[in-house]
């Protein structure tokens, strides 16, 4: 994979709007931008309603997942293109879900829906019909997920990669600054982790910043050791899945996974050990 | 948007703040005007040396709320246009620090 293969700017989807074999999807937590105003012909996907077991915490089983498609009339040969509020994190989660489920034909829009507005480009509230599809899924890919034993037993051994802002991972707030901070869990980060925040791999308007950008701060900056296996976590795993896809789909590092149990399990395990404090 | 923390996402305007919480928290909130309340646009948080922290959509008022950590931050709007301001701002348990800002 490369940048080419896995990313779409406005313009490209603005001149496939409609087009037969495009599912475009918008992709949030809070659908109600998507009600007030979307990508014309995109549909929606809720990603706590659609994505998300209602009663474990786990994602939807394969038969879900097939459902959903299938409801939404998502098609296995449909090239299905993601985008999203919040610099596309639960866009790029939606991207990740699709991969572990075995849809090969997947994009994201470059920016999401934050670019796309602030270009001024066209939102509507019209809601398309597509026709229900008969879905098929994959197993999911183990290759790309990773559960909390495997992480603990990655601490100094694996790169480790906190992407959450600073303040997160030192201990001193245990959620985004966009969020209350009153929480269970304890505030840190898992030894050895190396804490490039998210942010750092986009520009204010969302896009992915260049590969060159993107080497030198993964590997000069931050000092991670591609020839090592790498997982990476957040708060609840969607800000970590914006940086598997910047090290699995557009650097092209071939074993990284997504820890979707992230700091909400992490910091609430007996037994773990935590580091507190900034980064060395 | 709830008050359900499993999730992580930012609703346009920023989380509602409940009297129980205010107290605690160190917030930063307010409205981004150009005459009339802008309402297509992002408010940023940043750090010191201009570490992003987090992002809200603009509520249909222009408004925006931030949860921070005691401290000096700044505030950074993005609006169609190119339309980018700054300000200079201070946060400290159970504070509201209001801000204003024109574009």
């Amino acid at each position: 994979m490369s940048r080419s293969d896995v990313l779409v700017d406005a313009d490209w989807v603005e001149g496939h709007i409609g087009e037969p074999g495009i599912a475009l999807v918008e992709v949030d937590e809070d659908t109600s931008a998507y009600d007030r105003g979307h990508i014309p012909t995109a549909i929606k996907i809720d990603w706590k309603q659609d994505l998300q077991d209602p009663v474990r915490r786990d994602f939807v089983d394969k038969a879900g997942f097939e459902a959903l498609l299938s409801e939404r009339g998502i098609s296995n040969d449909d090239t299905v293109v993601l985008y999203g509020g919040n610099n596309n994190w639960f866009a790029a989660y939606a991207y990740w879900y699709f991969k572990l489920y075995g849809h090969q034909n997947v994009l994201l829009l470059d920016g999401g829906r934050k670019k796309w507005e602030l270009d001024s480009r066209e939102l509507t509230t019209d809601v398309p019909a597509r026709e229900k599809t008969s879905y098929t899924a994959t197993e999911q890919d183990a290759s790309l997920r990773a559960l909390r034993d495997e992480v603990v037993a990655a601490i100094g051994k694996r790169n480790l990669v906190d992407v959450r802002s600073p303040d997160e991972f030192a201990g001193r707030l245990l959620a985004p600054a966009h969020l209350p901070q009153e929480q269970a869990q304890r505030g840190g980060h898992i030894p050895t982790a190396r804490n490039v925040p998210w942010s750092k791999a986009a520009n204010d308007d969302g896009t992915f910043r260049s590969d060159d950008e993107l080497e030198e701060l993964y590997k000069s900056e931050a000092g991670l050791d591609f020839s090592k296996d790498t997982i990476a976590y957040c708060r609840i795993g969607e800000r970590s899945a914006h940086t598997w896809f910047v090290l699995h789909e557009i650097l092209d590092q071939p074993n990284v996974k997504n820890y979707d149990g992230s700091w909400t399990e992490y910091g609430s395990l007996v037994g773990v050990p935590i580091e507190l404090g900034d980064a060395r | 948007m709830s008050s359900d923390l499993s999730g992580c996402g930012a609703p346009a305007g920023g989380v509602t703040v409940t009297k129980d919480a205010a107290g605690k928290e160190a917030i930063v909130e307010g409205r981004v005007l150009s005459g009339a309340p802008v309402s297509t646009g992002y408010a940023r948080l940043l750090g010191t040396g201009d570490e992003f922290v987090a992002e809200v959509p603009l509520g249909e008022d222009g408004g925006f709320r931030f949860f921070a950590a005691p401290g000096e931050w700044t505030l950074r709007v993005l609006a169609p246009g190119g339309v980018r301001a700054e300000r200079a701002v201070s946060a400290d348990i159970g504070q509201i620090t209001r801000v204003e800002i024109l574009v």
